[in-house]
């Protein structure tokens, strides 16, 4: 017959040989084998001192962009939250008043932004959708927390901090 | 009346020691099986508490007795607590008659590095093994759980039936050797050769059965952890499961004690006494050599679980009734035959 795979082996049904039989010479052949193990690199990464490091394309974590001024580049259009195949993002928009022209780039901006973290799949579609540069996957990801509100990052959790603010951990 | 205090005494400080010993081993036992386990996994282990993950065992004994305590309703309380208690007592009773080194001589006192020399130190060894059963069965049976009674009724049928393949394996040795004491046992050693040397079959029929004893992989089908969630101890928690992983442990080491003192020499060790050293010297150095051979063994035992997988039950009860009971009466016919012809010729 065909083999669908190069890798693919008969199984043997010989009857057991006398040597077979005793099992005790293939115990010790098992055991060479897991004896050689100890001298193998271990492949453990101590997690909090070591990172493994991520692909270039990682997608983690969000942030929102501001501009080069400082300002925020969201305008709260929804495409991000329409892409959104697992429905994770919820916004509301607001109207840019006057003298807040250093906060927001356009006259809209998103007064409530939300990601719940449990909800998205990370798959990046809100970064390709969004027009205006805003939505970007990082390659970092979110950390445990012991309720699911914690998860729900709004606008303070996803905004990157503006120039001169230290963004408080 | 005249009491030998310094006597009482010098058992007491040994009965102590010796205890303290079993159990500090069996807890870095715990530690060592999981280093093992890591580094043929080509992984780390335990390394977070202290140096190297030393004192892990610490830490597992502290939360073993901060947990909750649950005593199952329809259980039988008495026998429910009895259970781990006779398990862990049989297991440190075994360490008695273990000769753990020479004699020491302190201050013109000779004191002999062993609790109790009695003649009959084997045939101990086996009545107070056989016991060990007791603790399991009243385990499963006090927990009034079904599941607890089918592992203690596996692990009773499992070690009766390898119990009688280590007495005949035995039984080879004793002819050869002419005594029941272990002291005189390793005495011989010390002077002829190990006895591994001229009983290697017996050694190893010794061997798997007493993996099958300590409950160990590829024989532990009483607790088969990877599968079920808990064999005998099923219902137990807090300090009494703790009681009886303890004394799987404890028994494991008292096991590789044994096979030291009994096939490997035990506390003798080559050239010990023309090395021209103190007589203190030299029984010091040969508890160590017995303690280098003991971990040996315990890294044997590990090593053997993180190898191969559980074998059936039924293949179990097969290799314990038809290969290894008459291996060790073909091994004890053998035996006898050449004692025999060596005393007539």
């Amino acid at each position: 017959m065909q083999a669908l795979t190069s890798r693919a082996r008969q199984v043997d049904r010989k009857p057991m040989t006398f040597i077979e039989k005793i099992y005790l010479w293939n115990i010790l052949k098992g055991m060479v084998i897991t004896f050689k193990h100890i001298w193998k690199r271990k492949e453990t990464v101590r997690y909090p001192e070591q990172k493994r490091p991520f692909s270039p394309v990682f997608r983690g974590l969000h942030i929102l962009n501001r501009d080069a001024e400082g300002r925020e580049n969201c305008t709260a259009c929804g495409l991000c939250a329409v892409a959104c195949p697992a429905e994770a993002i919820t916004m509301e928009a607001a109207e840019r008043k006057p003298g807040e022209e250093h906060l927001y780039r356009e006259e809209k901006y998103a007064a409530r932004y939300e990601i719940n973290m449990l909800r998205c799949i990370f798959c990046g579609f809100c970064e390709e959708a969004c027009p205006k540069d805003a939505i970007y996957l990082t390659e970092t990801f979110a950390p445990a927390n012991y309720k699911r509100e914690g998860f729900i990052y709004g606008k303070q959790d996803l905004l990157i901090p503006a120039p001169g603010e230290k963004k408080k951990a | 009346m005249n009491i030998d205090w310094f006597f009482i005494l010098e058992k007491i400080v040994l009965i102590s020691g010796v205890l303290v010993i079993s159990l500090v081993v069996a807890m870095y036992s715990t530690w060592g099986e999981r280093k093992v386990a890591s580094i043929i996994q080509d992984r780390i282990g335990p390394n977070r508490a202290g140096f190297m993950g030393l004192l892990q065992p610490l830490a597992d004994g502290g939360k073993l007795f901060f947990k909750e305590e649950i005593i199952p309703g329809s259980s039988n309380r008495f026998l429910f607590i009895l259970g781990p208690s006779l398990a862990m007592i049989v297991a440190c009773m075994t360490s008695a008659v273990i000769p753990w080194g020479d004699t020491l001589t302190i201050a013109g006192h000779s004191i002999s590095l062993q609790i109790a020399d009695i003649n009959i130190g084997i045939l101990y060894i086996f009545g107070v093994v056989s016991l060990g059963v007791y603790g399991i069965m009243l385990g499963g049976w006090a927990s009034n759980n079904k599941y607890s009674l089918l592992a203690s009724v596996r692990a009773a049928s499992q070690i009766i039936s390898y119990e009688l393949a280590m007495g005949l394996s035995l039984i080879a040795l004793l002819m050869m050797t002419g005594t029941l004491s272990i002291k005189e046992i390793v005495e011989q050693q010390r002077h002829g050769g190990w006895n591994v040397l001229y009983q290697p079959l017996g050694f190893v029929i010794f061997l798997v059965c007493s993996f099958a004893e300590c409950n160990r992989t590829p024989f532990d089908l009483s607790e088969a952890e990877s599968e079920l969630n808990g064999g005998y101890h099923l219902e137990y928690s807090s300090m009494k499961l703790g009681f009886y992983l303890f004394a799987e442990y404890i028994n494991m080491f008292i096991s590789s004690a044994l096979m030291s003192s009994l096939y490997f020499g035990g506390y003798s060790f080559p050239f010990m006494d023309s090395l021209g050293l103190a007589p203190n010297l030299v029984t010091i150095l040969g508890t160590v050599a017995l303690f280098i051979k003991i971990i040996c063994f315990l890294f044997f035992f590990m090593w053997v679980r993180w190898t191969i997988p559980r074998f059936r039950y039924d293949q179990l009860m097969r290799l314990g009734w038809n290969y290894m009971i008459p291996l060790a009466l073909a091994n004890m016919l053998v035996t006898g035959a050449i004692v025999l012809y060596r005393s007539t010729h």
